[in-house]
């Protein structure tokens, strides 16, 4: 029951996007169609999913302050939490080099309209950024953490194919000149954002 | 210390016609959140600008010895202990700012500007050149921020720097603080005016589709 509501509040109420700007350089780029838009989300929930409880069990049972007791009384004392960034980023930068290679081998369609920012995904904040929330909020198992992984995924998935479809019928709109491209997409964003506000303070 | 125009264009190009959030679109990740108060947003700035230095610097003498293939995964590591170095600093010297700004201090690792440099231009040019190109588009990154900072804190809070600026007798007239300007969605707001007026200024900025 827990985990269903985490991934509800994440969703909703912690939304990646509109809640944190996590992500935003991709979510800008690659929400000019509505297919790009599906298949980058799917690859983010995908990597996030993975790395999320990787970099649980390593800040469990090696970083945080005291984890490595079970290897004995004399490393109970031990802090390695100073690592957890580059370890983080590291487990981060190996996955997305594995989705890349499976997504250029079963789907070169979408490989190839993701361009530049597969690699990226790597860099992409909303997944840093989640294992970096899991590490603050110490969540208590590993199930939870993986739920939570789960719940951003989709959120931000939501929130970049919502965006694509509004772009999509943007192209019949009459916008003024400096405001075209980023400049409304800025707007439509914080739109967006004050829409997703309305959920804030629900408790499931 | 004369400056040649090449030098002088990789220094100043980031902070106008080349800046990294108004037009590369680059690095609005994990900034906007930390923009609610002037404070957290200078110490962001300064802590991006510093990282961005340096990891160009580091990148730029390793340029000829990292393999290809690997590349992204080194520039990682580099950034990310860079960044760990800033955020024990923090830690020791700016104990609540630290607190306030949480995670987006480790979020600078995935800040796209520190790859979108590192990428496009210490990868192919030397150690000064690069070093520069750093400090120049974290400058141009932090100018953003500080000026959404000031707004934001200014309207909706009345301080500026934790100080009282609004007089009081201006709440005793019936003026309110504008509680929305502290929300997220405000930021994203200001960035669409800043890129409004920065282009209307730009013409040849200005994009054609939607």
């Amino acid at each position: 029951m827990d985990a269903i509501s985490l991934i509800v509040k994440s969703i909703f109420v912690d939304n990646m996007i509109f809640a944190y700007f996590l992500g935003m350089c991709s979510f800008l780029a690659v929400s000019k169609n509505v297919k790009t838009a599906v298949g980058l989300g799917i690859a983010v929930t995908f990597v996030l999913v993975l790395t999320l409880p990787i970099n649980y069990l390593l800040e469990n049972y090696i970083l945080k302050p005291g984890a490595l007791s079970w290897l004995g009384e004399e490393f109970a004392e031990v802090d390695l939490s100073v690592f957890s960034l580059i370890i983080f980023i590291a487990v981060i930068a190996s996955f997305t080099q594995l989705v890349e290679m499976v997504i250029e081998r079963f789907s070169p369609s979408l490989y190839h309209s993701l361009g530049i920012f597969l690699p990226l995904i790597a860099v992409n904040c909303a997944i840093l950024g989640g294992s970096l929330f899991m590490q603050q909020r110490e969540f208590p198992n590993i199930g939870t953490a993986t739920a939570y992984a789960f719940g951003s995924g989709i959120g931000w998935m939501m929130a970049i194919v919502g965006m694509a479809a509004i772009r999509e019928k943007l192209e019949y709109s009459d916008v003024p000149k400096p405001l075209k491209g980023l400049g409304i997409t800025f707007i439509l964003t914080s739109l967006m954002a004050i829409g997703f506000m309305s959920f804030s303070g629900i408790n499931i | 210390m004369a400056l040649s125009s090449k030098t002088k264009a990789v220094l100043l190009g980031p902070l106008n016609k080349n800046n990294p959030i108004l037009v590369q679109v680059l690095g609005i990740c994990s900034s906007l959140a930390v923009t609610s108060k002037l404070e957290p947003a200078i110490v962001m700035a300064i802590a991006v600008t510093i990282v961005t230095a340096f990891g160009n610097v580091i990148i730029s003498l390793l340029r000829k010895t990292i393999p290809n293939r690997i590349r992204i995964i080194v520039q990682l590591v580099v950034v990310a202990s860079l960044v760990t170095i800033v955020s024990e600093i923090l830690k020791a010297y700016a104990y609540d700012v630290n607190k306030q700004l949480s995670v987006f201090v480790g979020l600078i690792v995935t800040n796209c500007i520190l790859m979108g440099r590192l990428e496009a231009f210490a990868l192919g040019n030397g150690p000064w050149a690069s070093f520069l190109d750093g400090i120049g588009n974290g400058l141009g990154y932090g100018w953003i921020l500080v000026v959404l900072g000031f707004f934001r804190e200014l309207l909706g809070s009345g301080t500026l720097m934790g100080y009282k600026v609004i007089p009081q007798s201006f709440y005793d007239a019936g003026y309110l603080n504008n509680g929305l300007m502290i929300l997220p969605p405000m930021a994203l707001l200001l960035i669409a005016c800043l890129i409004w007026i920065h282009r209307a200024k730009n013409k040849d900025l200005q994009e054609t589709t939607n």
